[in-house]
């Protein structure tokens, strides 16, 4: 991939640098099918597990994709304005050969950040194919003490990935002493779905986390409050974006819940409030949206860390609504 | 969906890019900056798939200034055009193309400034304005109607703002605002975001 061809960039150019960067570095002989994150690798800089794209090629299942090579322009055409719904689906336009079986999709999460950190909150429906799979899924995995993510499209695609991002920030930890920011661990989790990009992988995460110390790290406090504050939210999905942001939901219940958010986020809320504000955005997303439903989770992240709040069922939500609004089901 | 815009003068370059980030219906960020700086003096304006455009600049970014660290001086525009266009080349016929449409503008001190077109099968040209985007269809006949190489920066701004004019009359799809920039001898200027009026 681009890294492939940087170090034949360096054959071309220059000198080799280090002997181990051959032309062949990327696990083919052994089975050892991870690079390391640089080709100065003696240099000690940076290890991080980066899929290489042969392994797609020696997996029986292929993961999803087919041979011959992609045609230019058959693909997903960015400029159509013919857009596939519900977007929590995977796209059609992809030439993939048939699952195995229905993949896990559907959900609604959010965050936004405000003066008390990042408030973050998801469903727990997990759906098959129009059948509940489980009404009691986990959608926010925490990943260290001050990094949440919030998890969108397939279920199993989102758990994996997600522990593979932690188990690479914490060896960045153990390394260099220090916690890699919300937007590199944004950035590492991109690079690492990239390779699987036009795969049948789906991973819609916000990466949701608090950066530097309890001051937030030093940042000038002359600019909005925002930057004093290490509250940090990114969002990265397996198509290869990757957006920073104060206020972002995923998912086939996430346009309902955006236009909750967009009339009552402002920085400036309590806790409680911003509380009841992402509890009502899910809520009414899982109101309407068929494949989100069930409880709510809401977590807070703060400069002390994650907390979390008791898990909610909105059944019973659903019918204090009808008792407030005088219709008194039976 | 996207647009981008380059316009360019005697002895500089005005560029401007929408700043929507969507996500299938939804703008899921207003103030996205789709420009890259490559060196002091040269900036790519990517668009396109959703990962290749940040994925394929970043890549182009940190090429040149490797480049530069390696070398002690910067690429040329004209030769930082070239090696966008061939790693585009080289992708498009492999498993992985980058579907990705973009300008590059930069100024040269011995040839000036210079805007360069690129698309997502990797066509070069080197233009004095150019458009890429659903939008392109609408603005390219102003920009031949009003374009002349004598443009004052305050002129290129109008004709800027008369191609925003007609994209928020006739453009079915609502882009709010604009990041503009211009590059000159001394470098990349940033100039007032241009918003779109109520219709």
């Amino acid at each position: 991939m681009a890294l492939q061809d940087l170090c034949k960039l360096q054959e071309v150019l220059v000198d080799r640098l280090s002997a181990g960067c051959s032309s062949e570095p990327f696990g083919t002989t052994t089975g050892c099918n991870y690079v390391s994150g640089s080709p100065f690798s003696d240099a000690g800089m940076f290890h991080f597990y980066i899929p290489a794209a042969e392994y797609l090629e020696e997996s029986p299942i292929r993961f999803g994709q087919i041979r011959p090579v992609r045609s230019v322009g058959a693909a997903s055409s960015p400029d159509s304005p013919a857009l596939s719904w519900p977007p929590g689906l995977p796209l059609a336009s992809s030439h993939c050969v048939p699952l195995p079986f229905p993949m896990a999709h559907g959900t609604t999460t959010l965050a936004f950040l405000f003066q008390g950190g990042v408030m973050v909150a998801a469903d727990t429906r997990s759906s098959c194919s129009g059948l509940v799979a489980c009404p009691a899924s986990q959608k926010i995995l925490p990943i260290h003490s001050h990094l949440v993510g919030t998890t969108s499209g397939t279920s199993a695609d989102c758990a994996l990935w997600k522990r593979i991002l932690a188990r690479e920030l914490r060896l960045y930890q153990l390394r260099h002493g220090r916690r890699v920011s919300t937007s590199g661990a944004a950035k590492l989790l991109a690079r690492m779905l990239h390779p699987f990009k036009g795969t049948e992988l789906c991973v819609g995460a916000t990466l949701c986390g608090w950066d530097g110390g309890a001051a937030g790290g030093g940042r000038d406090p002359g600019k909005n409050p925002s930057s004093v504050s290490g509250a940090s939210l990114c969002y990265v999905c397996s198509d290869g974006t990757r957006l920073q942001g104060a206020l972002f939901s995923v998912g086939s219940g996430s346009p309902y819940a955006y236009s909750i958010l967009d009339q009552g986020v402002k920085w400036g809320l309590t806790v409680d409030q911003a509380t009841a504000v992402a509890r009502e955005a899910v809520y009414r997303a899982t109101h309407r949206d068929a494949y989100s439903g069930n409880c709510v989770d809401v977590y807070r992240v703060s400069s002390e860390g994650w907390t979390r709040r008791t898990r909610e069922d909105l059944k019973e939500e659903y019918y204090r609504e009808e008792e407030r609004r005088g219709r008194p089901s039976e | 969906m996207e647009y981008l815009i380059g316009i360019q003068g005697p002895d500089f370059v005005l560029v401007a890019a929408d700043n929507v980030a969507a996500n299938s219906i939804l703008q899921m960020k207003h103030d996205a900056d789709k420009m890259f700086k490559l060196s002091e003096k040269i900036l790519l304006l990517c668009v396109g798939e959703a990962g290749d455009t940040a994925q394929f600049a970043e890549y182009i970014q940190k090429n040149v200034q490797l480049y530069k660290m390696r070398n002690g001086y910067e690429l040329s525009p004209s030769a930082a055009a070239n090696f966008t266009r061939k790693n585009l080349a080289d992708y498009l016929r492999s498993r992985t193309p980058y579907h990705v449409n973009l300008l590059l503008a930069g100024y040269d001190d011995t040839d000036g400034p210079g805007l360069y077109y690129m698309d997502y099968l990797s066509a070069l040209a080197k233009a004095p304005f150019a458009a890429h985007g659903y939008g392109a269809f609408l603005t390219l006949s102003i920009l031949d109607q009003h374009y002349r190489p004598d443009l004052t920066r305050d002129e290129a701004v109008d004709l800027l703002k008369k191609c925003i004019e007609e994209l928020r009359k006739r453009f079915i799809l609502n882009l709010p605002s604009f990041t503009v920039r211009v590059i000159d001898k001394e470098g990349i200027h940033d100039l007032e975001t241009l918003t779109s009026g109520p219709k």
